[in-house]
């Protein structure tokens, strides 16, 4: 899982959980059913139209708003291969650790030579972000968030480890 | 320290903690509403079997209350067959409130306490001088096992009010003006602490307006200390006087900005972002809906105040009023107070105690080129109903003088 590949959609600043998972839908709890929903306040047609392993590419503030954990879990189940960033918001970001969601934050981040369509490549060890022209290193994830990602979330860690597996 | 730390450190076991520092901190009291089913989920998940303090536990039922539909009913269903077979004894069923006010009433929060919700506004709790934060349900689900979260202790900016406000400005109206100047992204994984000689001379329910809406700005935590007003409110709900914690005066803030309020206007945030603040426009601009509700704008002095501007008179007959007291606590006080007389004989529309429309679930959903001016605390597109509905974030001044005028106006222009 060192290196994620996938076709770029590129968002904006302060994508708020009610665009990544429309409040009307909170009700559902299969994550399947979740899943249909992903970026729907954002992109209507963004489910359909990505495949698995594709990479969201926003601005600041990513996951602002609720605490909504749906916003997760849609784009865990969607299959979405990482979401890069200027910045996330940081209940966010807590829940896409627990459920093993690959975050990449790149404060310096130049969105102008991205768009959506382009391939971009991820090397999470190395911190390492390619897209086309753009060539970006970043503070790669922590040893410890890795390992929670690559066992698929917290879940299986912590029945093994308990709260010795937040590291 | 900061008060902040010295909660931090206590619930840790520590004499000492720092900015940036992981601590491993006891939760004083858990929070879970009813959007998260996915908490029982993962703590099954993760393998849990009994709660830890499952009388440190509550379970508000607040966002679908009652439950609009067979799905929102069964979810209800779950969570009470979870608290009868875990033995949790508080739980706030329909029509209580919601969560944040029903924990403000509960006589378990006040100074010093370490509040874990799942919801971000849990930042409302530092409005008592409490440490309040939002999680998701795996993070929640890990307290009801162990009993403890781990966190990164905040960095601390302080916003401080100096000024008396105009009649018709209340807090809803500086958090704005605060919004609007420092941005939607300016608190991130920080705490913000209101200070300043005009916080100190407001009601306990106009400072919980402030914090409420500090997570608005990507804040953690916030914080107020604690004063004779705080123990004034909580000594109704049996809150036990406790230790109170003190920011050290050598302690050095992360950034420190000042507001003169003294000649502030009504502000409101425009459709679509809660950071794009500005003066009311003075094009009339018609308004569908008016909603005076929630965390951020349901309480007493609220109501209070959209009973005062609408005595006697009639909310427009091209406009709706939505009124949603935030607790049913505070139903009960305004129905003694005369307030929800006066507001149902000017044709507002009553519903019970909770979260209502505003994120889109029930209770007053927007149609596609609706207009609606809400006391809620977000605007996001789609927030409640229609992605092409327009909603304007505004003080329960402005929006009671909007249902009368049937057009965004302010008390002021009255």
């Amino acid at each position: 899982m060192d290196i994620i590949r996938g076709r770029v959609f590129t968002f904006g600043n302060n994508i708020d959980t009610d665009q990544i998972y429309p409040g009307r839908y909170l009700e559902l709890t299969e994550h399947n059913e979740i899943a249909a929903h992903v970026m729907e306040g954002a992109d209507p047609s963004f489910a359909s139209n990505m495949k698995p392993g594709d990479i969201i590419v926003a601005g600041t503030n990513f996951g602002c708003g609720s605490s909504r954990e749906h916003a997760v879990i849609t784009l865990k189940t969607a299959k979405v291969g990482a979401v890069v960033a200027k910045s996330f918001a940081r209940i966010f970001f807590r829940n896409a650790i627990n459920q093993g969601l690959v975050l990449v934050e790149i404060p310096g981040l130049d969105m102008s030579s991205i768009k959506t369509g382009d391939t971009a490549g991820i090397n999470v060890v190395s911190g390492e972000f390619l897209s086309g022209e753009t060539k970006m290193g970043f503070a790669p994830l922590p040893g410890h968030v890795l390992s929670i990602i690559e066992a698929g979330g917290i879940f299986s860690l912590f029945r093994e480890k308990g709260s010795e597996a937040f590291g | 320290m900061h008060a902040l730390e010295k909660i931090l450190a206590r619930a840790s076991g520590k004499a000492k903690v720092s900015a940036g520092e992981i601590v491993m901190a006891e939760v004083d009291v858990a929070e879970v509403n009813d959007l998260y089913l996915q908490v029982i989920k993962s703590f099954d998940d993760l393998g849990g079997k009994r709660v830890r303090h499952p009388e440190k536990t509550t379970f508000v039922f607040d966002h679908y209350s009652p439950a609009p539909t067979i799905k929102a009913a069964d979810n209800h269903r779950k969570m009470r067959e979870f608290c009868a077979s875990q033995g949790i004894p508080h739980l706030f069923d329909i029509g209580e409130g919601v969560c944040h006010q029903v924990l403000t009433e509960s006589g378990m929060v006040g100074p010093g306490t370490v509040v874990v919700e799942t919801d971000s506004h849990t930042t409302t709790m530092g409005a008592l001088g409490a440490f309040g934060t939002g999680v998701g349900a795996t993070d929640m689900a890990t307290i009801l096992i162990t009993g403890k979260l781990w966190f990164k202790v905040p960095r601390v900016m302080k916003v401080i009010f100096e000024g008396m406000p105009p009649k018709d400005v209340m807090a809803k109206d500086m958090i704005l003006h605060v919004l609007g100047d420092l941005k939607q992204d300016a608190a991130i994984y920080r705490a913000v602490e209101f200070s300043g000689e005009t916080v100190r001379r407001m009601p306990q329910e106009e400072r919980f307006v402030l914090c409420n809406m500090a997570v608005e700005m990507g804040a953690k935590t916030a914080y107020i200390a604690p004063d004779d007003i705080t123990h004034d409110y909580l000594a109704r709900f049996g809150w036990q006087k406790q230790e109170i914690f003190e920011t050290d005066p050598d302690y050095e803030y992360e950034t420190a900005v000042r507001y003169d309020v003294s000649s502030l206007t009504p502000r409101i945030a425009l459709p679509g972002s809660v950071d794009a603040v500005s003066a009311i426009p003075e094009k009339k601009i018609h308004v569908d809906q008016v909603f005076l509700g929630t965390c951020t704008g349901g309480r007493l002095n609220d109501i209070r105040v959209a009973a005062e501007i609408l005595k006697g008179k009639k909310v427009n007959s091209g406009t709706r009023f939505v009124v949603i007291p935030a607790s049913r606590r505070i139903f009960q006080d305004a129905l003694l107070a005369g307030y929800i007389e006066t507001l149902v004989d000017a044709g507002a529309v009553l519903s019970t105690p909770g979260c209502g429309p505003c994120l889109g679930a029930h209770e007053g959903i927007l149609a596609p080129g609706e207009t609606c001016v809400t006391t809620s605390s977000r605007n996001f597109p789609g927030r409640m109903g229609s992605t092409e509905a327009g909603i304007y974030i505004a003080s329960p001044a402005t929006a009671a003088a909007t249902a009368l005028k049937g057009y965004l106006c302010g008390a002021d222009s009255l």
